[in-house]
């Protein structure tokens, strides 16, 4: 076997290390350096989007008989997903260091790495067995994560929802791909691709529609997003905003890998008309739901799910700009959530109110945080001038350059109404800051220094994502 | 060109806006104001560098030989939206922006020093200074777009820092009122601008400046002779087009903003409303020149436009009492001058005289800027002194205000075109000009310069001359009743300074030979004086003061007399001939009652009870599905699995 190919996971080397340096830091240093624990890791994830910008990671290579293919495209993406992970770390810090995180601290960097590390692998994978190893590194950890309030009841019923929803919907996935390899003989998806289209009959729509339910689990489309609620709720808002943002990003962009080149011949034929079917039916029935919250995570929960069927717009077109769309979509959405969770958990963190009610009047007591919510909320909404409406504007652009037909057009239509809707809830958050009056509003006070970071980052990507084009035209350089 | 400088030149301004706009409130009223003083102060050393640059360093970039050339610094995709179609953001070097390169930042430095004497202890003092950097960036951006829709998108700029300054005094009433109206004039006339953009770029396929003034029969060709309404398209196109220079160049009957927006602070006034925005109308008809050449009939409709608006307001200007009202319609006047010279610098496709009028047009802005700057300046001091914006609170301050009288003097002589002063030369060349097109058109505006000449020394007699009223027992009779009151003086510093810097450019800036830098077609044109018309020009501009001498030097009745004699025309003149009643009358009785309040039963009825209707649904359906949130996870998994299945299934009997 020639060890050289492994010089072409450089990322994922440079993860590796990364994640090695941590679980020796956390096991052998003393107790009193334990604290210096995030910030160090902090500095070592800032380290890897660094590298991760260096010319020589960028280089197309193969690895594995084909079964690890990197590319500036994979490349830009892993580099999306580590910003937001370094955001999440920035502002998980004060959150680890508070009484109740940090003695088990080590462990959520470490599984946050580690599911780091499967994504990577599900985004970079030609074949499914390599597939499924990163799914399942990406997907199992999390259930640890998301139980890791260990003292707070909701957190285990939500990690027991999601990993009995996990579990199921890995082997609904897994009986989907048995189907598709019983017909085609080889689970590379190059070989998929050829062998798939003389083979088409019910059984490769089975397989199809089973290998998108499992994708949809990760996705969050309806009807496959019931636990999300739940297990957004439940779990720590650190956890949470990981799970909401890098979880689901680096699953869409899989989602995209798998539709486009395993079942690429399939398009018109099938999954063209399933895809249009759980887009509508997660943007409405996400953005019906997130009308009635109450809580603000859970209120994020159900908003992320219909941002989700955005996302999968870009997927439609099957045109090269839908890639770029949808990186640029993520990145986009990596800030604009990242900021509402930021404040909602710095929230949490200083007073431990997460109900909206509780933001009423929080304009009055804390106007720098009403401020960054209110951008966050525009830009989720596609208020001109922030990120989140070019970002709109660029998936439902490429949605509708692929072809002229009918039902694209009616499909966008439907997604801007939903864009109207969702308007409506979005504002009630701004509302409830800036009118609503309260008599015992949240009182003022100084967020940590790490969290203010953090929502500076947030803050200077939503305003400067949406006026400076330079990002979307590099992205669009690079798919092309 | 290295494009550091060019950038650096809108960067400081935006900069400067954000920043006293965000924490200027923490600091101490002077601090804000020498930060903006010398941001401003910055920009002005890096235009002046560049201007002179441009015009200087004979680097082959911008000039060939003796052709000044048109050169792009930087041009940046913005949002590229089709192959032909991206809205681009870029810095276009040429004699025209190089030339407003330097007319604009001094007059904001001049208008930003001045400020920190006139505004002294206003509240909001940071964000006037703020709004002033707002409206600096917006108009230097406008100046050196490349393209069409960075020029529209630094119009509307533009337009929303107008309205924040003229509404600077936002709980006076009138200020409020006065914001408003010239925002929506402006919009209203924009509207017609965007138009012509789209009708323009429709057809063109670009937007860009220099591929179509390049090559202004390429564009006529794209057009291929479409017609509408028996017009050319591509004569709506580039009437729709002025419309929205109309707007904001105060062109009848779009004019009606300008005289309110005299509520704003007066050193606005002398930025925005004399020497800069008011005359983005008359750059944006010079910088398509080349296409306007292509059709008489858009230049005859601006010639037109132009000549009745500058007869119009040198009549109102002659009646009004308020001195700021009179400067303002003296610069409709003056720039409707400016008009009427693009108008006729052109026939049958060919400039008359190597684009004389073209030159004029903007040797007259140049110096029009000046010294209109210099005027509103001056009365600004004066309204300083008095606490007063009519003449009749003035009078006989010669002696209280020797400075201010000088450099006002001085301001005047230029409007009024007494050599050897700046307005001299440049109105000179705008009467030669109107001659060589038709000898109609100048025997027109030589009427209006007369006209100009009187407005101005009524003016000019009725405050520094005329009466000697008692100021101190005016001053006694305030404190009496408990008011702060002094006696007039003379402006502090920070104002007289402006004011003579303005002045001697206003003395000597005619005798620029303007030709050698600014010509339609960069080619160097010699300015030589027409001897008839100076002379003639120069008389008729004497006879006017003498005859403003005689009525208003020392306080007497002729003037009531006279007025008396021809009643109803000086009412209606100082009613501004109506329009402000006719616009109430269309918009109140006729577009209020008559079309919006139909429109307004069927929006709240029909309308808003169709959206209630939806929200109504949407949230019986929010709450129709809530049981699927049930809270069980095995209900959430049958439902998964249902979910697929049901995909795949039905997907199956659908397609095979």
């Amino acid at each position: 076997m020639d060890y050289s190919q492994f010089l072409a996971l450089k990322q994922e080397i440079g993860l590796l290390i990364i994640f090695l340096l941590v679980f020796l830091y956390d096991t052998f240093a003393c107790k009193k350096s334990q604290g210096a624990l995030p910030v160090i890791t902090t500095v070592l994830m800032a380290v890897l989007v660094a590298w991760g910008f260096c010319p020589v990671v960028k280089a197309d290579a193969v690895a594995f008989a084909g079964m690890y293919v990197t590319s500036p495209v994979m490349v830009a993406i892993k580099n999306i997903l580590n910003v937001g992970v370094l955001i999440v770390l920035i502002q998980s810090i004060k959150w680890a260091n508070s009484e109740f995180t940090s003695v088990r601290r080590g462990e959520f960097y470490e599984l946050i790495l580690l599911t780091l590390l499967g994504m990577y692998f599900m985004i970079s994978s030609r074949h499914f067995l390599m597939f499924i190893i990163g799914l399942e590194t990406a997907s199992l950890p999390l259930c640890a994560l998301v139980a890791f309030d260990k003292n707070r009841y909701e957190s285990h019923e939500a990690a027991i929802k999601y990993v009995l929803t996990a579990v199921f919907s890995s082997a609904i996935l897994l009986m989907g791909l048995s189907l598709v390899y019983g017909l085609c003989g080889t689970l590379y998806y190059e070989g998929i691709s050829y062998a798939i289209a003389s083979n088409f009959g019910v059984m490769t729509v089975v397989g199809l529609a089973f290998v998108m339910a499992g994708f949809g689990f990760k996705i969050s489309l309806v009807p496959f997003h019931l636990w999300t609620a739940d297990v957004y709720q439940g779990a720590p808002t650190s956890v949470t905003s990981y799970l909401s943002v890098i979880s689901k990003g680096s699953a869409a962009f899989a989602f995209l890998v798998v539709l486009t080149q395993v079942f690429g011949t399939l398009y018109s034929e099938a999954w063209e008309w399933m895809l249009y079917a759980l887009i509508i039916l997660t943007i409405t029935v996400g953005n019906l739901f997130a009308m009635r919250q109450v809580n603000m995570k859970r209120f994020l929960a159900f908003s992320s799910i219909s941002q989700a069927g955005y996302i999968m717009l870009a997927v439609v077109g099957d045109t090269p700009m839908g890639v770029s769309a949808l990186m640029f979509y993520v990145l986009v959405y990596v800030f604009s959530n990242l900021a509402a969770f930021g404040v909602i958990g710095a929230i949490e963190n200083a007073t431990g109110k997460v109900e909206m009610t509780d933001y009423n009047g929080l304009y009055k007591t804390n106007p720098r945080l009403s401020f960054t919510m209110m951008l966050a909320m525009f830009s989720l909404a596609g208020i001109p001038p922030f990120a989140g409406f070019f970002s709109k504007f660029f998936v439902f652009t490429s949605a509708l350059s692929g072809s002229e037909s009918v039902a694209l057009y009616v499909l966008v239509l439907i997604a801007l109404i939903n864009t109207i809707i969702s308007l409506y809830y979005y504002l009630l958050v701004v509302k409830a800051m800036f009118i609503n009056d309260s008599e015992t509003p949240i009182a003022t006070f100084r967020s940590a220094c790490s969290e203010r970071l953090g929502m500076w980052i947030c803050v200077a990507g939503i305003i400067g994502l949406g006026i400076i084009s330079y990002f979307y035209n590099y992205l669009l350089n690079v798919v092309a | 060109m290295d494009i550091t400088i060019p950038i650096l030149i809108l960067a400081i301004p935006l900069f400067m806006f954000l920043f006293l706009g965000l924490v200027g409130v923490k600091m101490s009223h002077k601090l804000a104001g020498a930060l903006g003083t010398l941001g401003m102060g910055t920009v002005l050393v890096l235009s002046y560098y560049t201007a002179f640059t441009y015009y200087f360093s004979g680097n082959p970039d911008f000039v060939d030989g003796t052709t000044r050339l048109q050169y792009v610094v930087f041009d940046q995709t913005w949002l590229q939206f089709t192959d032909f179609l991206a809205i681009k953001l870029g810095f276009l070097l040429d004699p025209i922006s190089a030339m407003m390169l330097i007319v604009i930042p001094t007059i904001s430095f001049m208008v930003h020093v001045y400020s920190l004497g006139y505004m002294k202890g206003e509240k909001g003092f940071q964000r006037y200074y703020a709004f002033l950097s707002l409206f600096s960036f917006s108009m230097l951006g406008l100046v050196v777009a490349t393209n069409i829709f960075q020029m529209y998108i630094f119009w509307e700029l533009v337009g929303a820092s107008s309205f924040l300054l003229i509404g600077f005094f936002y709980t006076l009433p009138s200020a409020v009122s006065a914001c408003k109206k010239a925002f929506i004039v402006t919009r209203f006339a924009d509207l017609g601008f965007l138009l012509g953009i789209l009708v323009l770029s429709f057809y063109t396929k670009q937007l860009d400046f220099l591929p179509m003034t390049q090559n202004p029969q390429g564009v006529l060709a794209s057009f291929g002779g479409a017609t509408f309404m028996g017009a050319s398209v591509l004569t709506w196109a580039l009437v729709l087009i002025f419309t929205g220079g109309m707007g904001k160049s105060a062109m009848l009957p779009l004019h009606i903003w300008l005289p309110d927006a005299m509520e704003g602070p007066t050193p606005v006034s002398a930025l925005i409303h004399a020497a800069t925005m008011v005359v983005a109308g008359v750059y944006l008809v010079a910088r398509l020149f080349p296409l306007y050449m292509l059709e008489d009939a858009a230049l005859t409709f601006i010639t037109v436009v132009g000549a009745v608006t500058a007869f119009y307001a040198a009549v109102v200007a002659c009646t009004q009492i308020d001195i700021k009202r009179i400067l303002a319609f003296s610069t409709i006047s003056q720039i409707a001058f400016m008009m009427v010279s693009l108008g006729v610098a052109s026939r049958d496709n060919v400039a008359i005289h190597e684009g004389l009028g073209y030159m004029a047009s903007m040797f007259h802005l140049f110096t029009h800027a000046m010294f209109k700057a210099l005027l509103f300046l001056g009365a600004g001091a004066l309204i300083h002194a008095v606490h007063s914006n009519i003449y009749t609170a003035m009078g006989g301050l010669r002696k209280y205000m020797p400075v201010t009288h000088i450099t006002f003097l001085i301001g005047c002589l230029a409007i009024a075109g007494i050599f050897p002063f700046a307005g001299f030369w440049s109105k000179d060349e705008i009467l030669t000009a109107c001659f060589a097109n038709h000898w109609f058109w100048g025997a027109w505006m030589m009427m209006v310069a007369a006209m100009t000449a009187f407005y101005m020394f009524r003016m000019y007699f009725l405050v520094f001359w005329w009466d000697n009223p008692d100021y101190e027992a005016r001053v006694r009779e305030a404190e009496a009743h408990g008011h702060h009151a002094s006696l007039p003086h003379e402006a502090p510093l920070p104002m007289a300074l402006p004011l003579i810097f303005l002045a001697i450019v206003s003395t000597v800036c005619g005798f620029i030979s303007f030709g050698k830098f600014v010509t339609f077609d960069g080619h160097e044109y010699i300015i030589h004086i027409d001897i008839k018309v100076a002379a003639a020009s120069m008389g008729i501009a004497i006879l006017s003061i003498l005859f403003a001498g005689w009525l208003y030097l020392k306080k007497n009745d002729k003037p009531t007399r006279m007025a008396d004699s021809c009643r109803w025309l000086w009412t209606a003149a100082l009613h501004r001939f109506y329009w402000d009643e006719i616009y109430l009358f269309i918009t109140r009785r006729i577009i209020f009652d008559g079309i919006c309040k139909p429109i307004a039963w069927f929006d709240r009825h029909i309308i808003d009870g169709t959206m209630d209707g939806f929200a109504y649904v949407t949230n019986k359906a929010s709450y129709a599905i809530k049981g699927l949130q049930s809270g069980k996870v095995q209900m959430y998994i049958w439902w998964y699995l249902i979910g697929a299945v049901v995909l795949g299934l039905v997907t199956a009997v659908c397609i095979l």
